[in-house]
């Protein structure tokens, strides 16, 4: 599977998705007006990764700012890592969040609840 | 007596204005106004957890003036552009308020007013779970907000939504909404 690389923009995050390591990332600032075409490709990527998934997937959540137009779509995102978790194959989901941002932690503990994959919050000190 | 446009944006004015807009909001500008004011936010020497809630409200705010503005008819673009909108930001005492401003036709004041209201009326806990709710539960509308900006916006200040609707005319009204984030 040919690995997703996007550099990151002003309003859209950097993404790696790579199925031969088995890392997923997503860092950076997630703000377009119209997030579905941004992430329509991703959720894509990852329907077709399920059917080869590495024994274990890392996936890396890095984010600064998302919009809550985004948020639905992070939503998406989480929803096929499920599947792949469901489907044996282990995902594990780090949600990174700098010391004093509270509401970044608890939109991670958010997702946290809705999504049936094991999650780390990682507190990023300066 | 009808809504004065222009009293209403004069008083929104007063004080210490940080940034202050009124026409078209397009894409361009939303970025003009994010990347101007995280400048100002950064050289200001407020605390970064207050800085990252201004700078999300602000994002919201905008999202919503940029996809839920009603069009005007074109006998009233002399006076306001085509999705006209305003937006204001103030640093008062104690916090800093984010204003926006927009028109509305009249038969859309009662949904958006129930959902005002509504929001206004729940505690922390249960704008954490209607925001879950939302997200996970119902369809994204194409234009991909899906109702969940005013919430959200509610749940970063911890603050009540203030909002008006000024009569402009028999079809149209103007929606004012005042964003307080704490300091």
């Amino acid at each position: 599977m040919e690995p997703i690389s996007f550099e990151g923009t002003p309003k859209t995050p950097t993404v790696n998705f790579n199925a031969d390591t088995g890392i997923v990332e997503i860092k950076g600032r997630s703000i377009p007006e119209n997030s579905i075409e941004f992430y329509k490709p991703l959720v894509d990527w990852l329907e077709e990764y399920k059917e080869n998934a590495q024994p274990m997937t890392k996936v890396i959540i890095q984010l600064e700012y998302f919009n809550t137009s985004s948020s639905k779509c992070i939503l998406d995102v989480f929803k096929k890592l499920e599947a792949v978790h469901k489907a044996k194959n282990p995902v594990e989901i780090h949600w990174y969040y700098e010391e004093d941002d509270e509401d970044m932690l608890e939109a991670g503990e958010d997702y946290e609840s809705i999504i049936r994959v094991p999650f780390k919050m990682v507190e990023i000190v300066d | 007596m009808s809504f004065n446009f222009q009293e209403y944006f004069d008083e929104l004015n007063g004080g210490d204005v940080l940034f202050s807009f009124k026409g078209s909001i397009t894409t361009d500008l939303i970025n003009n106004v994010l990347d101007s004011v995280e400048v100002k936010l950064q050289d200001s020497d407020e605390q970064s957890k207050i800085r990252k809630k201004v700078y999300n409200v602000l994002v919201e705010g905008l999202q919503n003036l940029y996809h839920h503005n009603d069009d005007l008819p074109n006998s009233y673009r002399e006076k306001f552009e085509d999705g006209f909108g305003v937006l204001v930001i103030k640093k008062l005492d104690d916090c800093y308020k984010i204003s926006t401003g927009n028109f509305i036709f009249t038969e859309n004041i009662k949904e958006l007013k129930g959902r005002i209201d509504r929001i206004n009326s729940l505690s922390k806990e249960e704008l954490k779970e209607e925001y879950k709710d939302i997200l996970n539960n119902q369809k994204m509308s194409e234009k991909g907000g899906g109702g969940l900006g005013l919430v959200d916006i509610a749940r970063k200040t911890g603050n009540k939504l203030g909002y008006m609707f000024h009569n402009f005319d028999e079809k149209y009204y103007f929606f004012s909404l005042d964003i307080s984030i704490s300091n």
